[in-house]
């Protein structure tokens, strides 16, 4: 501990044990005690206290709690166990009784204020963390603390109920520790007393009729398992696991959610899961009995498994196709699909089930159709996957929500007035069947699915977000038509497709709510992205007036809008897309894009289309593109004089991006690298090419750089640093400091650099000589400046003696007021 | 006595029933169902070669008799007169008996001329004033369109029932030709309308003193209205075109209609399936399109409701569509009225738009379009409208059957050029068989119709809050639509089914009158002794006169027995008071059988036998011969000619009751 700590600290201490000195912040405490953590992480606690004696009297006055805020004394606890973490430390504090004081059942338990939450989730996180040595296991025992717990766990806190669950982990695993080594373990009836004793709370908890009881059991068990992985498990396992499958013969299952945690979590223990006894026959069963809900997750953990009997994974994937397999034999789709109906408990389930209310119906599909999209992306995914079946089952899922099924059975009708308009499912199906398109699918299935597309982006029904995810799951399949196919041009199917969606992409960018205009734009980008390059979507594209509607919505009233349309012009633009040839006003308004696009980054209000402008340059400029090549001086000097006024900061960001990439690119014009060149490191050293630092100072580029690097916004800073950094590693790395007043201007643009950090950022640079402006670049500390901005702003305040000191003036301010007042 | 309900319309939301409800008889809404006028000619502003010129029809026989009526055009036949009217039922109930007509909103009142003019009906018809002065309007403009299209022909001879036969359809399907009726007259209009006396919402009205009726915002349109019917034990909830939707109207009262014993619920949307939001955003698309191309857009519409959301949407719309510079036209011979009295009507419109007026500002953005020239109206195509109109544009213009007003001249005007497009917002009518006539057709068809009335998950959700015993609704609503027959909820859902109707039905709705308010005169009341039978019931004998007149009831202290007097000449009224006999006392309480018995033994009463029957008890006394029949409401002693017995047995049955 620092010394000025040390100082501060007695002060502290008197003003927490000083109930007329409330402390007004709860964080403040908080923040102390991972000070305290911290501190006690690298020193011996025992000399900490006997350092400072102030924190034991601090401890020891708590003792008389009827003087003391519940803040203070939830911290005292916590505090308290945070130094009897330590073996020295506890005995030191055992022998002033304080631990019995503040822990016993003399102590907390008996305040007032024990009836307050905090102070319970205090006592129980002390004992937390002093419950790691031998000398604490006894102490617990002794002072009747695990009885509490046991009570604790069904506290009306939410917060205290589930850290007095940890806590019996923790003295479980504390009592069995040490006992792996070696020898066998013994049956649990040989097991120490403070382990036997949770251990056969556990079991009666388990045969509680009240349900509350079971669930504390079942998340103590899923914790257990979950954290350790010591040989003494498979013990609790086999005396428990029968306990829990007797869980299943009840009706209803009590907490079929905790359940279900803790046959994954003991499925994936790798001591439980190969053990004699292990989870498979139960995880079997609990498959089986439990309501389809219910059984998703399970199933959907049991599949990610990563050893698992393949038995138990048909029977897991046939409990998460289930309700798919049930919606397509309702709607006849498929009379007998190969996989998906012949799984074990795939007809099990019918529409009733299914059909018992409608948000049981809408909230089951959205979870399994998650499932099966969370299965289809990991490397456990069962094979052969039922890509055919699926597809037909999320088509007709989408087709019962927009009410175009046409059922033939009377279950299938329910299901359609049940699904009719749901825009949950349909947003769940259309994301899953974005992630079938990473499937192979025939022919046919493609044809349905571009059908389906087509039918939500037309659909005057299709909501804002349901338009989002078509479109999300319309690029996807359109990328995979371009695998199917082979090449990288779109399939004659996707072409035919498209044909249809750019009339429908035409209406949505006109479409009266912004959301969905903003969809379509980005839609647009991402399209031209992808396939601008190829002359059938290029033909596609300009027959239709999209580009023309692009450019329109530039002048969108909503931000968001206009920066996708500056995104999409962009892209189109740089793909030569903007406009069909044969119209001479279209090639104008090409020409004027630039323009337009410079118009919006000096005077568009919200910083969202400022941002896509620059973006957009940046692409341009990397790209080479011809408007901005012609001239890119020209370009380069009105961006960053637009740029260097702008209020956002990530504007200002990207600039400093555009002024690296037109600097790599300068650099690379002025010295040709040749791969092959055999030349030694330092013949590669670079030296300046004169004209190269001509151009930077011709331009403002370094008023721009300079101004960034003292910017208040520290992402700016850190961005301007860096680049010089680059900049004076490419130009002047040799040089020293004696260097540094060489230039004839450089003392002047030394003081004006001196003001502005200072913060007046009024004075221009002025004229700029390059051998001035080396001279500045190896005279500034630009390393020490990195380091200075890689820390977060407020690391002076986050101290912890600026800690202490805030605390204090609180309370001298408090004084103050105190004063005033008399 | 039972509650009838007569059905004079067949459609679902141009309703016309009749209720005879106490001894009152109050029709509900009398809505003109105009779809008929789809099998006429449209009546062209500007001579039409294209119209003039359209081939006679005739039989397949060759027969041309009818090739003056009937003309043919891309296939379909059409007649060739001014358009006429499927007017409701005149037949099932004797109009002229009609006491009342209650209005809910403007479009259901457009039969009326119809029902105040020529049936003799002598009654009132209660509407609100927003109801009255937009449904003026809209009959106006009926009027205009068609008398500035003086036709000389009127078709008849088709109408012939074996000459009906033989027609194409939809022509020969037309039901009850005979009946339709061209359009009545503005003098007829004015005549109707001033037998409308104005009424506010929660306003109670009183009929004859039988039954109160009260208008209740339904959210639909400026003034439509909910009816409540009620009496002092049954209460009739009349829902007729509502919305729960925010658009312009106040909302829709729910709470009141509360405890109804029946619910009849007309005016759901006609387009179930589509949201009125989707068909809004469909719409600005595609008249943004068109426009974007240099193509005119054409929106057939009514001069009021939806048209004045629409112009709301647009208001915010064609800023960001960069169409500010694009004149929207509204041509009607009301636009100007109809425009001004949307922004009057303050008290009539939702929260928001209310809260306007205190700014002051005008509730409804389209006086800002009109301010700034964006908006322009004209009452026809002739005159100013000629001078400014500038293409490309948008106009809003009736009638929206495509038969007659300006849309007709608009129609031929831009139908032959596929850069134009025509958008259909009003769900009344079919927009292809109000298309049939222009065949072949270049301009684009956009059909957005967009209905705010109740859906189905709406009605579902008002049933369950409002808790009605019975619902009555037209049969439409008890199937799903013949289209969408797997669409199980597209239909009214409840328990216990809802009752359906059909035109010319009559329905006797299930409940029964069983109580009756009485009151009783004070001191009639002074004089009554209550005797407590039960802890907190007690009872007394009243002897009194029932005093019946305007449906009201009163107990009045019946007349002293009046002396026999000398003279001749007797009061009138006490020849009316029925002499009052000496009143036995009334008996109650229930007789154990047990106990009987033993009574009857201890009276020397032996061989008795108890038989239990279906309500009550039979006590045989063999020797006797005699049977006591002991039920709940009565009790028989039925013994051979012996008085004496029967007197002793009934002295013993008293025993056991009590007297007051």
């Amino acid at each position: 501990m620092d010394p000025e700590c040390s100082r501060l600290l007695p002060a502290l201490c008197a003003v927490l044990a000083d109930p007329r000195q409330p402390v007004a912040d709860d964080t403040c405490l908080e923040k102390l005690l991972d000070w305290f953590k911290t501190v006690t992480e690298t020193e011996s606690s025992l000399q900490l206290l006997q350092d400072h004696p102030c924190l034991v009297e601090l401890l020891s006055h708590v003792l008389k709690p009827q003087d003391v805020s519940p803040r203070v004394l939830s911290f005292a606890l916590r505090l308290a166990g945070a130094f009897a973490a330590q073996e020295d430390c506890f005995q030191y504090l055992q022998q002033g009784d304080l631990l019995l004081g503040l822990f016993g059942e003399a102590g907390a338990l008996g305040w007032s204020a024990w009836s307050i939450p905090s102070v319970r989730s205090g006592w129980i996180q002390g004992l937390c963390a002093l419950a790691h040595h031998p000398s604490a296991l006894h102490f617990l025992a002794d002072s009747g603390a695990v009885d509490t717990v046991f009570s604790l766990q069904g506290d009306p806190s939410l917060f205290v109920a589930s850290a007095a669950s940890q806590l019996l982990v923790y003295i479980l695993a504390l009592s069995m520790q040490g006992r792996d080594a070696g020898s066998p373990i013994p049956e649990v009836a040989a097991w120490p007393v403070c382990a036997q004793k949770i251990v056969s709370h556990v079991q009666e908890s388990l045969h509680s009729t009240a349900a509350p009881q079971v669930t504390q059991a079942l998340n103590v068990l899923t914790t257990t398992f979950g954290r350790c992985r010591s040989p003494w498990m498979e013990v609790l396992w086999g005396q428990l696991s029968p306990l829990v499958a007797s869980l299943l013969k009840r009706d209803p299952i009590p907490a079929a959610h905790s359940l279900v945690d803790l046959l994954l979590s003991v499925a994936r223990s790798p001591v439980l899961s190969s053990a004699a006894c292990g989870p498979w026959e139960i995880l079997a069963q609990t498959l089986h009995r439990l309501s389809p809900t219910q059984a998703g997750p399970l199933a959907l953990g049991t599949l990610k498994l990563q050893r698992c009997p393949q038995e138990l994974r048909t029977q897991a994937f046939g409990i998460l196709l289930q309700p798919l397999a049930c919606i397509l034999k309702a709607t006849a789709q498929a009379p007998g699909p190969p996989g998906l109906l012949d799984g074990t408990a795939g007809g099990s389930m019918t529409v009733d089930t299914l059909l018992s209310s409608k948000s049981a119906c809408v909230g089951l599909l959205c979870q399994t159709l998650a499932h099966l999209e969370e299965l289809q992306t990991l490397p456990q995914c069962p094979s052969p996957w039922p890509q055919e079946p699926l597809l037909d089952a999320a088509v007709i899922i989408l087709r019962l929500c927009d009410g175009s099924a046409d059922p033939s059975s009377s279950g299938a009708g329910r299901l359609c007035g049940t699904l009719a308009g749901c825009i949950r499912v349909q947003r769940a199906a259309l994301d899953f069947l974005g992630t079938l398109s990473q499937g192979m699918s025939p022919q046919e299935s493609m044809l349905q699915v571009f059908a389906i597309l087509l039918k939500n982006l037309e659909s005057p029904e299709s909501s804002p977000t349901v338009l989002k995810k078509a479109f999300q799951a319309t690029l996807r399949w359109l990328q995979s038509s371009v695998k199917t196919s082979g090449c990288s041009d779109l399939s004659p199917d996707a072409l035919l497709f498209l044909g249809e969606l750019f009339p429908v992409l035409q209406k949505r960018l006109c479409s009266p709510c912004w959301e969905v205009r903003d969809s379509a734009l980005e839609f647009l980008t991402h399209l031209s992205q992808h396939w601008g390059g190829q002359a059938d979507f290029r033909e596609e594209l300009q027959s239709s007036e999209v580009p023309m509607l692009a450019c329109q919505l530039l002048q969108d009233p909503e931000s968001y809008v206009r920066a996708s349309a500056v995104a999409a012009t962009g892209q189109l633009f740089s793909r030569g897309l903007q406009a069909t040839p044969t119209s001479s006003e279209n090639l104008q308004a090409q020409q004027g894009l630039l323009m337009d696009l410079m118009y919006i980054l000096s005077t568009d209000s919200e910083g969202f289309p400022r941002r896509a402008v620059l973006q957009v340059f940046t692409q341009w400029l990397r790209d080479g593109h011809a408007d901005v090549a012609r001239d890119t001086e020209w370009f380069v000097t009105t961006v960053l004089q637009a740029v260097s006024r702008d209020l956002d900061w990530e504007v200002r960001v990207q600039g400093l991006e555009l002024v690296q990439v037109f600097l790599t690119q300068t650099l690379g014009r002025f010295r040709p690298r040749c791969p092959y060149a055999v030349t030694l490191p330092e013949a590669t050293s670079p030296t300046p090419h004169p004209e190269f630092l001509r151009t930077l100072c011709r331009l403002p580029l370094f008023e721009f750089v300079f101004r960034a690097l003292f910017d208040c916004d520290r992402p700016v800073a850190q961005k301007a640093c860096d680049l010089l950094l680059f900049l004076r590693d490419e130009t002047a790395p040799s040089s020293g400091p004696q260097e540094t007043r060489d230039g004839p201007n450089s003392a002047s643009v030394e003081v004006a650099l001196q003001r502005w950090q200072e913060g007046e950022q009024g004075q221009p640079l002025g004229d700029l000589e390059p051998e001035a402006m080396l001279a500045l670049l190896r005279s500034l500390d630009l390393e020490g400046l990195q380091g200075k901005l890689a820390k977060s702003s407020d690391h002076i305040e986050k101290s912890p003696q600026s800690l202490l000191q805030d605390m204090l003036a609180t309370v001298g301010m408090l004084e103050e007021n105190e004063a005033d007042c008399y | 006595m039972k509650i009838r309900l007569y059905c004079l319309s067949g459609h679902p939301t141009l309703p016309c029933n009749v209720l005879k409800f106490k001894s009152t008889t109050i029709m509900l809404d009398c809505g003109l169902d105009m779809t008929s006028t789809l099998n006429f000619l449209p009546l062209p502003l500007v001579q039409s070669p294209r119209l003039s010129n359209l081939p006679g029809w005739s039989l397949k026989d060759g027969s041309v008799f009818l090739d003056k009526e009937l003309k043919e055009c891309s296939g379909h036949v059409f007649v060739d007169s001014v358009p006429e009217f499927c007017l409701p039922e005149t037949e099932l109930i004797d109009l002229s008996t009609v006491d009342v007509i209650l209005i809910s909103n403007y479009h259901c009142m457009m039969a009326l001329p119809y029902i105040t003019e020529h049936t003799g009906f002598t009654g009132t018809v209660y509407a609100t004033e927003p109801t009255v002065q937009i449904g003026r309007l809209l009959m106006e403009e009926l009027v205009n369109f068609i008398e500035r299209v003086p036709k000389a022909q009127s078709a008849s001879l088709w109408k012939n029932k074996d000459v009906q036969r033989l027609l194409p359809s939809p022509l020969k399907d037309a039901v009850e030709v005979t009946t339709w009726r061209r359009c009545y007259t503005m003098q007829e209009v004015n005549s109707a309308l001033s037998k409308i006396q104005l009424v506010g919402y929660s306003q109670k009205i009183e009929l004859f003193g039988a039954v109160q009726v009260t208008p209740l915002s339904s959210g639909y349109a400026l003034g439509s209205s909910n009816w409540i019917i009620q009496s002092h034990y049954e209460k009739v909830s009349y829902v007729s075109g509502s919305s729960l939707l925010t658009t312009h109207p106040q909302p829709m009262d729910q709470a009141s209609l509360k405890n109804s014993d029946v619910l009849l619920l007309t005016g759901l949307t006609q387009i179930p399936t589509a949201n009125p939001d989707g068909m809004v955003g469909e719409f600005c698309s595609n008249l943004a399109l068109t426009v974007r191309n240099g193509g005119n857009v054409l929106v057939p519409c009514y001069p009021s409701g939806v048209i004045y959301d629409l112009l709301e949407c647009l208001y915010q719309y064609i800023d960001s569509a960069g169409l500010s510079s694009i004149p929207f036209y509204f041509i009607s011979p009301v636009a100007n009225s109809s425009l001004e009295f949307s922004q009057i009507f303050a008290e009539w419109l939702c929260h928001n738009k209310q809260s306007k007026v205190y700014l002051p500002e005008p509730p409804f953005p389209h006086a800002e379009l009109i301010q700034t020239n964006k908006l322009k109206h004209y009452p026809s195509i002739h005159g100013d409208f000629s001078n400014d109109f500038r293409q490309p544009c948008v106009v809003f213009t009736g009638h929206p059957s495509l038969r007659c007003g300006d849309v007709v001249h608009f129609m031929e005007l831009w139908g032959k050029s596929s850069l134009n497009t025509v958008i259909f917002t009003e769900p009344d009518f079919s927009y292809l068989e109000a298309l049939a006539p222009y065949q072949p057709l270049a301009m684009k068809c956009v059909y957005c119709p967009i209905d705010t009335r109740l859906n189905f998950i709406q009605v579902s959700k008002l049933l369950k809050e409002v808790q009605p015993l019975h619902v009555v609704c037209p049969e439409q609503y008890t199937q799903p639509p013949p289209a969408q027959s797997h669409r199980m909820d597209l239909m009214i859902d409840c328990q216990p089914p809802a009752m359906s109707y059909r035109r010319a039905e009559v329905l006797a709705l299930p409940f029964k009158r069983r109580y009756e308010k009485i009151e009783i005169m004070p001191e009639l009341a002074d004089s009554l002794v209550p005797m407590e039978i039960k802890p907190g019931i007690s009872l007394a004998t009243v002897s009194a006169v029932l005093h019946t007149k305007d449906n009201k009831h009163i107990l009045q202290p019946p007349p002293r027995p009046t002396q026999p007097t000398s003279s001749k000449k007797r009061k009138r009224v006490s020849e009316d008071v029925p002499d009052c006999k000496v009143l036995k006392p009334l008996l109650s309480g229930s007789i154990p059988v047990e106990q009987f018995v033993q009574t009857l033994e201890k009276h020397g009463f032996s061989d008795i036998k108890v038989e239990d029957t279906a309500k009550g008890h039979i006590v045989l006394l063999q020797e006797a011969e005699t049977l006591i029949q002991l039920e709940e409401d009565s009790t028989h002693i039925i013994c051979d000619n012996d008085e004496t017995l029967r007197v002793r047995l009934r002295d013993l049955v008293l025993k056991f009751l009590q007297k007051f």
